[in-house]
């Protein structure tokens, strides 16, 4: 038999699929190492590092005391001298504790010291509202890592891509930081076996149509898929674009959604003002693409205000579906 | 009264407090126990949406730290803050209806059980972040130092804290300007998973005080007259003006972590023996060594507290939820800068 050997799909969740990602990274490449709190015996505060101490132990799957800053540092210390660190940030809100060394240290070494050296490290931060952890649990800070020169930021939104993102987050030589949003960890789907990476800066269309073009980022391309298929019962044929990449951004995908479709609705959790879709927006409206427009552009992103404790309150300040169809419907009301 | 009670081994707490304030603590950690009991089985019935960091099993370092605190004086709590909102006076209605999301809890349900505060009674409340508050306690014993208002803050935080940069640019400031606060510790072993011999370079966390120039001691917290003897002396010396001290109550947490923790870093063993020294039994016999309290007074404080607990919860769950157009109040002082 001369078959083509396909590779098979066997569903995963996203968590599962992370781990996978850091496992097979372990166990070809001696300088990959994870740090993180509680990642070890307890397996990560969201259960994604699991037993890899087991396999691989506590030499290459560090517990660090609760030092955020210092603990970022020594990842950074170490990319830049031949290890390839792994870390994770039990929150993504307790980023707040380390900008200085992912700012100021991690994103510019490289190039104050005039291309000399790279700094091969990857972070992994569970971000996202949805879990009743309230203001500082819950945050989506990938556009504050993203106004960031040097750091490259990605938001995988399916458990393919958490994979492929961190394989490829590994083989690249500079800072990437790796949204992960919590209320995915157990979101099952498929994921191929063995090595492959997931390019970063290059987003996927999820859904093609000629209506509208809904650019969504992490968990609301997932809401934005459930939209379409409600939008395709009205007769609304949407395009949903799931951007994977904050920085850098996929510039052709999104301009050449944007002219077949006329109309630009951008859905995202981080807070709305001076967030990710304004920079689609602007992109939009700096390009050719802006002329062939026909709706002025919609985002649709967090409230402006921290996430709060109550469960009604906490959906009412993150865009959820209903939101995406009003929009969407608001968008094409006039259609010709 | 028999030998062992002459003067020279009567527990600080009986020499230093009445029996009405002895007798007020003892209810306080009952209800500390009981609320924590009772936020546990409304999260086991599936009432509540966020998670929650349980005390049992330390409540004599939350009501020791507190006995010489007034109104006027400020704590600085954590995410383990329940214990603490209660030694401090809060009124249990307006915590578990925090804790159960409603318009009348602590926070207007915005917060939940990881920010509960409460300003009215020098409460400047609990933290999602650890060490987050430490900061911010030095800052209150700077306001107070400034106003001269005579008061006093006291630092909780937990033994994880002690590792994070804030804990010792803290202290550090705290001492370099002689400021009126109490740094209490509650070294219950474990940061989440992590021991603290795993964690921490020194062997007490109150040896790290040496490097701040600061008195610190480590006591036994699961013992409420050792706690109160120690953090006394500490508020004694921040309110006459000679500074800081670290104070480190050595003490466990029965439950795990957080709602999600399988216990896989310990033993049930060690658990187990933790429990044997309960720091409520122990206060209760040591008041009724001392006559203060018979064992049909215990019970009927039993009585007693259940009944707040209870009718707490009632007051909570049948508390409205707050308004969804006003998801975004409070952001600002005056709304109109938005
Ligand atoms: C800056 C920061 N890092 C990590 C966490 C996650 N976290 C919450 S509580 C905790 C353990 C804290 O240990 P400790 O200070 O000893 O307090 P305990 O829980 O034992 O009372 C961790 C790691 C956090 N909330 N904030
Ligand atoms: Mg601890």
């Amino acid at each position: 038999m001369n078959m083509q050997a396909k590779p098979t799909l066997r569903e995963l969740s996203y968590a599962e699929a992370i781990r996978e990602a850091m496992d097979i990274a372990l166990s070809q490449d001696e300088r990959v190492i994870l740090m993180g709190e509680d990642i070890g015996v307890y397996g990560g505060a969201f259960q994604v590092t699991g037993d890899l101490v087991e396999k691989y132990g506590t030499d290459r799957v560090m517990d660090t005391p609760i030092s955020e800053l210092g603990g970022a540092g020594i990842a950074v210390g170490a990319a830049l001298t031949g290890l390839r660190p792994i870390f994770e940030f039990q929150f993504s809100d307790f980023a707040a504790l380390a900008m200085e060394q992912i700012v100021n240290q991690a994103a510019k070494v490289r190039y104050m010291l005039g291309g000399a050296v790279s700094v091969p490290l990857v972070m992994r931060f569970p971000a996202g509202s949805g879990t009743g952890a309230a203001a500082q649990h819950s945050q989506s800070l990938e556009a504050w890592l993203g106004h960031v020169p040097g750091l490259k930021v990605v938001q995988p939104s399916t458990p393919e891509d958490a994979k492929g993102l961190l394989l490829a987050a590994l083989e690249d030589p500079d800072p990437v930081m790796i949204f992960e949003h919590k209320i995915l960890y157990k979101m099952k789907g498929p994921v191929p076996e063995g090595y492959y990476t997931t390019p970063i800066g290059k987003a996927a269309i999820r859904r093609t149509g000629k209506d509208v073009s809904i650019i969504a980022t992490s968990i609301m391309a997932q809401k934005a898929m459930t939209a379409a298929e409600t939008l395709a019962g009205e007769g609304i044929d949407a395009e949903v674009i799931d951007l994977r990449t904050v920085r850098p951004m996929d510039r052709e995908t999104v301009l050449a959604s944007v002219r077949k479709t006329g109309r630009l609705l951008c859905v995202y959790e981080g807070v709305k003002t001076l967030g990710v879709g304004a920079e689609i927006s602007a992109m939009v409206a700096e390009s050719d693409a802006f002329d062939f427009l026909d709706a002025p552009i919609i985002r649709l992103g967090g409230a402006e205000s921290p996430i709060p404790y109550n469960p009604e309150l906490e959906k009412a300040v993150v865009p959820q579906v209903p939101d995406i169809l009003d929009a969407a419907r608001g968008l094409l009301k006039g259609r010709i | 009264m028999p030998d062992t009670f002459k003067d020279g081994n009567v527990p600080y707490a009986v020499r230093a407090y009445s029996p009405e304030v002895l007798l007020a603590a003892l209810k306080k950690m009952m209800l500390i126990r009981k609320f924590e009991e009772g936020a546990e089985d409304s999260y086991t019935r599936g009432l509540i949406h966020g998670t929650m960091h349980l005390s049992i099993g330390q409540e004599a370092s939350a009501v020791g730290s507190c006995m010489s605190l007034t109104d006027e004086d400020k704590i600085t709590s954590t995410h383990r803050g329940h214990g603490h909102c209660v030694a401090k006076g809060a009124d249990l209605g307006k915590m578990f209806a925090e804790f159960f999301g409603k318009e009348t809890g602590y926070c207007k349900g915005r917060g939940g059980s990881m920010h509960i505060a409460d300003p009215a009674k020098g409460n400047l409340g609990a933290n999602g972040i650890v060490g987050g508050g430490l900061p911010i306690a030095v800052g209150a014993a700077l306001s107070a130092k400034r106003l001269g208002t005579g008061a006093v803050t006291v630092c909780f935080f937990g033994d994880g804290a002690n590792n994070e940069g804030a804990f010792h640019e803290a202290l550090n400031m705290a001492a370099v300007w002689k400021l009126p606060v109490v740094f209490v510790c509650e070294n219950n072993k474990y940061g989440m998973s992590t021991s603290t011999e795993r964690s921490t370079a020194v062997k007490n966390i109150a040896d790290r005080s040496a490097s701040y120039s600061m008195p610190g001691v480590t006591v036994d917290g699961n013992d409420f007259s050792a706690v109160a003897e120690a953090v006394d002396a500490a508020v004694e010396r921040a309110r006459s003006g000679e500074g800081p001290s670290l104070v480190e109550n050595v003490t466990y947490r029965w439950r795990g972590h957080s709602k999600s923790d399988r216990n896989r870093y310990r033993t049930k063993e060690e658990i187990a023996e933790w429990m044997e020294r309960d720091p409520i039994a122990t206060m209760a016999a040591m008041l009724i060594d001392h006559k203060i309290i018979d064992q049909d007074g215990v019970a009927a404080l039993e009585a007693e507290t259940t009944q707040i607990i209870k009718d707490a919860i009632t007051f909570a769950s049948g508390s409205p939820d707050p308004d969804v157009s006003e998801a975004t109040r409070d952001v600002y002082t005056q709304e109109a800068a938005a």
